[in-house]
C-alpha cells in the first residue's frame, strides 16, 4: 500500500499532487493492477487534507481509467502506466549522468545545471504540446 | 441531568458530609452532660421549693463555650452554603468558560438549571434540618431552663427555620451568581442580602405573623423598672411571667395610652432616690431599680409605696405571642423563606434562558 | 443540497458595538468551512450565534432548517467546540465521558471509548492536568460522539503546538470522512484552513467579505504584474482586489470570470492565503464593480 505526502509550496493543487504520486507509483511498479488504493479515512488521517480532495483525486483516476472504486470495499489500481519504458530507464539515467559530468566540467553549478534542464524541458513539452494541439 | 448535577456537587457534600459527622459527634459526646446538669437543676430547685421560671438552673452557664459554638454553626450554617454553594453554581461555569460546554449540549437551558438548583437545594435544605435537629436535640435542656425558645436570639436557630433560611441563602447565592457572573461578587452581595433578610425578618416580619395578644397587667414592685435617664426618669415595663411565650414590647401606660411623665414620677415616688429628690440614688446600678438588682432594705418600703401610687393610674400593657404559637409560627416563617427562594430560583432561571444570549 | 447555516442580514450588536453586521450566508451541507479574520472581526461571535450561546440583535439565522438551540432535538444535531476546549479540570476524563452520554440521547458509546483509546487518554486522569491538545481532543470527542449533523469549532487548534495541530486535524478529517458530518471551524491560520476546508468565508470588521468554495475563489482571482498602470484601463469585469505600485511596476491582486487578454499583464495563479490577506487588507466591502482606491507604495 503506498502512502501520499503533500508539498503545500509546490504549487500544484493537493489532490493533481495525488494523482501525480499515484501515477508515479504505477510507473515505478510499486502499485499494479488490482492493488487498493489507500481509503479516504486513511489518506485524510495521514494528511489532514479534506476527503473531498482526496474523492476528487480518486475520480481523476477513474477517469483516466487507471482506478475504479468497488462500493463498500474501496478503490483498486485497473490499469498500470506502460511498464514498457522502465527498460530503457537505465541506459536514459546514464546519458543523463554523463551530461550532467559535463556540464560540470564545463563549470556550471547545480542551480545553472537545473535551470538548464528545466528551461529545455518546458520548451520541448511546450512544443510537444503545440504538435498535439 | 440530575446524575450530571449530581456529580458536580460530589466534592461539596462530602465536605458538608463530613463537618455534619464531626458536628455530630461533637454533640452527642457532650449532649448527655447537658441533660444530667438539667436534671440536677431542677432536683436542687425541686428541694428548695422554686418552680418555673424562679428556679435558675445551673445548666444555663455549662459547657458555655460549646453552647455559643452551637448557635454560631447553626446561624452561620446558611450564609456558608449560600456563599459556597449558591454564589458558584452557575457564577463558575460563566467564569471558567464551561457555559459553552454545558448549554451546547442536548439539554435545554431550563432543565439545566432547574436540575443543578433542584440538587444542590434539596441537598443544602436536608443539611440544614439534620443540623437543626441536632442542635435542637442538645441544647434543649437550655433552652427548656431558660423557657427562651420563642425569643428573637433563639427562634432562628432551632426546628424548622433553619431549613427555610438555607434554602433562601442558596437560592439568593445562586440568582445574583446569575446577576453579577462572578463568584466573588456574588459572595458578598449574598452575604449582605442574606443578614438583612434575616434581621428585616425577624425584627419587622415575625412580629406581625399573627396579631399579638394584648393583655393589661398591674405594676409589681419586684421587677419593675425605674431608669434616671437624661431626660429625667422613667419606667420601663415589665415582663409579664409566660414561660416560653415572645414577649414583643411592654409598656407602662395609662387607661388613655400616655406613659408616666417625669412629674408623674417625682408626685407617685418622691421618696425614692434620684427621682423624687434631687442627687443620685444612693443604691447599686445607677439610676436604676429593678429585680435584677437587689433592693437595699432601706428602700423597700418607699419602692412599694411608688409602686402601689403609680399602679393606681397606669399599668403595664404587654404585647405577646402565646407560646402555643412557637410551630405556627416555625412554618410560617419557614415558608415565607422557602417561597422567597423559589422566586429568586425563579428568577435566576428566567435570566439565564432569555438575558443570557 | 440543503444549507447547514442560512443567515439573512445578521447581526449583533454589544451595547452600542455591533460585533456582526449585515452578514447573508448559506453555507451548504456537505464541507469543511473555514472562517477566517482578524480578531475582533466577529468569528466567535458568528458562532456563538450559530449554536444558540448568542441570540442575534438583527436579521434571523437557521442551522439545519430551525433556529439554533431551539430546543433539545436541534440542540443534539449541532455539536461545538469552544474556543481553548472548556472543560471541567476537576472531572476526569471518564466522567466528562459519562456527562456527555447523560445529556445527549443520540450519545454513542461506543465511538467515544474508541477515540479515547486511540488517543491514548487515561479515563482517570482529571482534565485539568490534560495538555492543550488532550483537552482539545476530548472536547472534539465530547462534540461528536452524539453524532451530530453540524459540527462548529472555534479556533480549534489556535493555542496548540504544530504536532498537536497537526493531529487534531487529522483526527478531524477522519470524523469527518467517517460520519460525513458538516464542519465550520474559524481559525487565523490559513495554511490550516487550505489543507482541510473547501469553503471559505472571509470576515472583516464585522462584515463578510467572502464565502464561497475554495475552488472557485481560486480559480477568479489572479494576481497580474506589469508596467505602471491605472486600473480604470482594465475592462469592467475584473474587481481590482488590492493593487500596489511603484514608480515603474503596478501588482494587481483582481477577480475575474473570465481570462485576462492583455498581454502587457503577467498573469498568475494566487495562493489562498495571499487572497485571503488581500480581503482582509481592504476596507469594508464596496460594492462588486467598484473599484477600491489608488494606493501608492513608495
Amino acid at each position: 500500500m503506498i502512502e501520499f505526502h503533500l508539498d503545500s509550496r509546490s504549487g500544484v493543487s493537493p489532490y493533481l499532487q495525488i494523482v501525480q504520486q499515484v501515477r508515479q507509483a504505477l510507473r515505478l511498479g510499486l502499485l499494479g493492477v488490482g492493488d487498493q488504493l489507500p481509503t479516504v479515512k486513511e489518506v485524510v488521517a495521514q494528511l489532514a487534507i479534506n476527503p473531498n480532495t482526496v474523492l476528487k483525486a480518486y475520480r481523476e483516476l477513474e477517469h483516466q481509467g487507471l482506478a475504479g472504486a468497488r462500493p463498500g470495499v474501496g478503490t483498486f489500481v485497473t490499469a498500470t502506466l506502460s511498464d514498457s519504458t522502465l527498460a530503457s530507464h537505465g541506459p536514459l539515467r546514464h546519458d543523463l549522468e554523463r551530461w550532467m559530468a559535463k556540464a560540470r566540467r564545463a563549470g556550471l553549478d547545480d542551480e545553472s545545471i537545473e535551470a538548464l534542464f528545466r528551461n529545455s524541458f518546458r520548451t520541448f513539452r511546450d512544443a510537444a504540446a503545440q504538435d498535439i494541439a | 441531568m440530575i446524575p450530571v448535577a449530581w456529580r458536580q456537587f460530589r466534592s461539596q457534600a462530602a465536605v458538608a458530609t463530613a463537618a455534619l459527622v464531626a458536628v455530630a459527634v461533637a454533640l452527642a459526646v457532650t449532649g448527655p452532660h447537658l441533660v444530667d446538669v438539667y436534671r440536677a437543676g431542677l432536683a436542687a430547685c425541686r428541694a428548695q421549693g422554686t418552680t418555673g421560671s424562679n428556679c435558675s438552673n445551673p445548666v444555663a452557664g455549662a459547657d458555655r463555650g460549646l453552647q455559643v459554638a452551637v448557635l454560631a454553626v447553626v446561624l452561620v450554617a446558611p450564609a456558608l452554603v449560600g456563599m459556597f454553594w449558591g454564589a458558584p453554581l452557575v457564577a463558575r461555569e460563566l467564569e471558567s468558560g464551561t457555559y459553552r460546554l454545558a448549554w451546547t449540549q442536548s439539554v435545554t437551558r431550563r432543565r439545566w438549571m432547574l436540575g443543578k438548583l433542584g440538587v444542590v437545594a434539596l441537598g443544602a435544605m436536608a443539611g440544614a434540618g439534620l443540623l437543626s435537629l441536632m442542635a435542637t436535640w442538645w441544647s434543649s435542656p437550655v433552652v427548656t431552663a431558660a423557657q427562651n425558645r420563642f425569643s428573637p436570639g433563639q427562634f432562628g436557630l432551632l426546628d424548622l427555620v433553619p431549613v427555610g433560611y438555607a434554602a433562601f441563602a442558596f437560592s439568593l447565592g445562586a440568582a445574583t451568581g446569575v446577576l453579577f457572573r462572578r463568584t466573588l461578587p456574588a459572595m458578598a452581595v449574598t452575604l449582605a442580602g442574606f443578614v438583612a433578610a434575616r434581621l428585616a425578618v425577624t425584627y419587622w416580619l415575625r412580629p406581625h405573623f399573627m396579631a399579638p395578644v394584648r393583655e393589661v397587667l398591674p405594676l409589681q414592685d419586684a421587677g419593675i423598672g425605674l431608669v434616671v435617664g437624661p431626660g429625667g426618669p422613667t419606667v420601663v415595663g415589665q415582663a409579664p411571667p409566660l414561660p416560653n411565650a415572645w414577649v414583643v414590647s411592654t409598656t407602662v401606660q395609662d387607661a388613655a395610652g400616655r406613659a408616666p411623665t417625669a412629674a408623674d414620677l417625682r408626685h407617685a415616688c418622691p421618696d425614692l432616690p434620684g427621682i423624687g429628690t434631687a442627687g443620685p440614688p444612693a443604691g447599686p446600678g445607677v439610676g436604676h431599680v429593678s429585680a435584677a438588682v437587689p433592693v437595699p432594705g432601706g428602700l423597700k418600703a418607699p419602692l412599694q409605696q411608688c409602686v402601689a401610687t403609680l399602679g393606681a393610674r397606669f399599668h403595664d400593657v404587654a404585647l405577646y405571642q402565646p407560646a402555643d404559637r412557637y410551630w405556627p409560627f416555625q412554618w410560617f416563617e419557614t415558608l415565607t423563606f422557602v417561597a422567597a427562594a423559589v422566586l429568586l430560583a425563579g428568577a435566576a432561571v428566567w435570566w439565564v434562558r432569555h438575558r443570557m444570549r | 443540497m440543503t444549507a447547514v447555516l442560512a443567515a439573512r442580514g445578521l447581526g449583533k450588536r454589544y451595547g452600542r458595538r455591533w460585533a456582526l453586521q449585515d452578514c447573508t450566508l448559506d453555507i451548504p451541507a456537505g464541507h469543511v468551512v473555514g472562517l477566517v479574520g482578524p480578531n475582533g472581526a466577529g468569528k466567535s461571535t458568528l458562532l456563538h450565534v450559530a449554536v444558540g450561546l448568542l441570540a442575534p440583535s438583527a436579521g434571523s439565522i437557521e442551522v439545519l432548517g430551525r433556529p439554533p438551540a431551539a430546543d433539545a432535538a436541534q440542540l443534539s444535531r449541532v455539536g461545538f467546540v469552544a474556543q481553548d476546549a472548556p472543560v471541567y479540570s476537576r472531572l476526569t476524563v471518564a466522567d466528562h465521558l459519562r456527562f456527555g452520554a447523560r445529556l445527549n440521547p443520540t450519545w454513542d458509546p461506543a465511538l467515544a471509548r474508541r477515540r479515547t483509546e486511540d488517543l491514548d487518554l487515561d479515563p482517570r486522569q482529571h482534565a485539568g492536568s490534560l495538555s492543550g491538545g488532550q483537552r482539545a481532543q476530548l472536547a472534539l470527542t465530547l462534540a461528536i460522539a452524539k453524532r451530530p449533523e453540524f459540527l462548529v469549532l472555534d479556533e480549534p487548534v489556535a493555542s496548540l503546538d504544530p504536532l498537536a495541530r497537526r493531529q487534531f486535524l487529522q483526527s478531524l478529517m477522519e470524523i469527518v470522512a467517517e460520519q460525513g458530518v458538516s464542519v465550520l471551524l474559524s481559525s487565523h491560520l490559513v495554511a490550516d484552513l487550505e489543507r482541510v476546508c473547501d469553503y471559505l468565508v472571509v470576515l472583516v470588521a464585522s462584515h463578510v467579505q467572502v464565502a464561497e468554495e475554495v475552488d472557485t475563489l481560486l480559480g477568479a482571482h489572479r494576481r497580474l504584474t506589469g508596467p505602471r498602470r491605472d486600473p480604470a484601463s482594465l475592462p469592467g469585469d475584473i474587481e481590482v482586489v488590492e493593487e500596489s505600485h511603484t514608480e515603474r511596476q503596478s501588482t494587481l491582486l483582481v477577480r475575474t470570470d473570465g481570462p485576462v487578454l492583455d498581454p502587457a499583464w503577467t498573469v498568475e495563479e494566487v495562493g489562498l492565503e495571499d487572497v485571503v490577506l488581500a480581503y482582509m487588507g481592504r476596507a469594508v466591502a464596496p460594492a462588486r464593480g467598484r473599484r477600491a482606491r489608488l494606493g501608492v507604495a513608495p
